[in-house]
């Protein structure tokens, strides 16, 4: 395979060096997410821990077929994700674009149901705070609290969601203008380590929301 | 040693990986019907819906993110941060060996308001 070679800075002894850095460097960055995220794994599993019954019963009103739906969008975009970073690599740059391209599609999608799915919970007064209601046999205030929990973590999740959109959008941008700056494979790599992060917590959050057993 | 990270891995490794991914997803949905273990018991539920999750978490580290061919240095830092996760959690089971206290001038909440243990 002929590839053009990538500028080596001079801090750096060789290319291999230069990109196990950079790899190293995101690596750094999504600990830090690991244990902004950890906080409030953390915390779902104090209140699932104490209100089991009532956390069951509330899950009961997200919808388990959106839950899926938007699981399956948010796997394939780590898969077009993956061939993005693989066609970069091969120097393929158009494979490459239509490849972010469809990664952003399919975020726009998944954020789309989520914007359905939260405006249900807003008309059926089901957001936490003076307007809440609840009409099931268990404690408002503990289904108040995994409605919070739902908000803060589908919230978190779906702001990192948006931040990747953008960032795929500059990307892709760069790419299409052949900016030196994303010659190389790796910032495509780097992004694609977000973006899979991203797809991880939502592997995690899928469950813990939509699946609560009895 | 030096890896060759401009070494691309065939596509049929992210297709397999994609499709597996979503195989045990279909069966995170199935497994959430049946009930696993003595009635009322949810924990072996959870265990295996946590288990599939963390499983799901480890294929998409290792072949979408490309850890199985980094290097150790990568492969480090691409740990550090589970384990971590995982310490809390084992940390954490403390929690339950622990009952909610009375708290003086606490006492008068609302049933809804107080913890009740499941």
């Amino acid at each position: 395979m002929s590839v053009k070679a990538d500028p080596v800075y001079h801090q750096f002894e060789d290319i291999e060096q230069q990109n196990e850095s950079y790899i190293v460097g995101m690596w750094v960055f999504l600990v830090t997410e690991i244990m902004f995220f950890g906080a409030l794994f953390l915390a779902y599993v104090v209140y699932r821990w104490n209100f089991q019954h009532t956390f069951y019963e509330a899950h009961k009103l997200l919808d388990v077929k959106l839950g899926t739906f938007n699981t399956v969008v948010l796997l394939t975009s780590s898969l077009s994700m993956a061939l993005s970073v693989h066609f970069a690599q091969l120097k393929k740059r158009w494979h490459q674009l239509a490849c972010l391209g469809a990664t952003m599609g399919l975020a726009g999608i998944f954020l789309i149901v989520k914007f359905f799915e939260w405006k249900a919970k807003f008309e059926h007064h089901l957001v936490p705070g003076p307007g809440f209601q609840w009409h099931g046999d268990a404690p408002a205030n503990q289904a108040q609290m995994f409605f919070n929990l739902y908000f803060a973590m589908t919230g978190l999740h779906a702001i990192h969601v948006v931040i990747g959109i953008l960032v795929i959008g500059v990307l892709a941008l760069l790419t299409f203008k052949k900016h030196p700056l994303v010659e190389s494979f790796v910032p495509n790599e780097m992004v694609g380590l977000y973006w899979h992060f991203v797809d991880i917590v939502w592997i995690f959050l899928f469950p813990l929301f939509y699946l609560i057993p009895v | 040693m030096k890896v060759d990270r401009s070494h691309s891995h065939p596509i049929t490794m992210y297709l397999a990986t994609f499709f597996a991914l979503l195989v045990l997803m279909i069966l995170t949905v199935v497994m959430a019907e049946v009930h696993v273990g003595p009635p009322g018991v949810s924990a072996y539920n959870n265990l295996i819906a946590m288990a599939i999750a963390c499983f799901k978490a480890t294929i998409v580290v290792l072949f979408f993110m490309h850890v199985k061919f980094s290097s150790q240095l990568t492969k480090f830092w691409a740990a550090i941060g589970f384990i971590w996760f995982l310490l809390m959690f084992i940390l954490f089971a403390d929690y339950s060996t622990r009952p909610r206290e009375r708290i003086e001038g606490w006492e008068k909440l609302p049933t809804d308001q107080t913890v009740a243990p499941h």
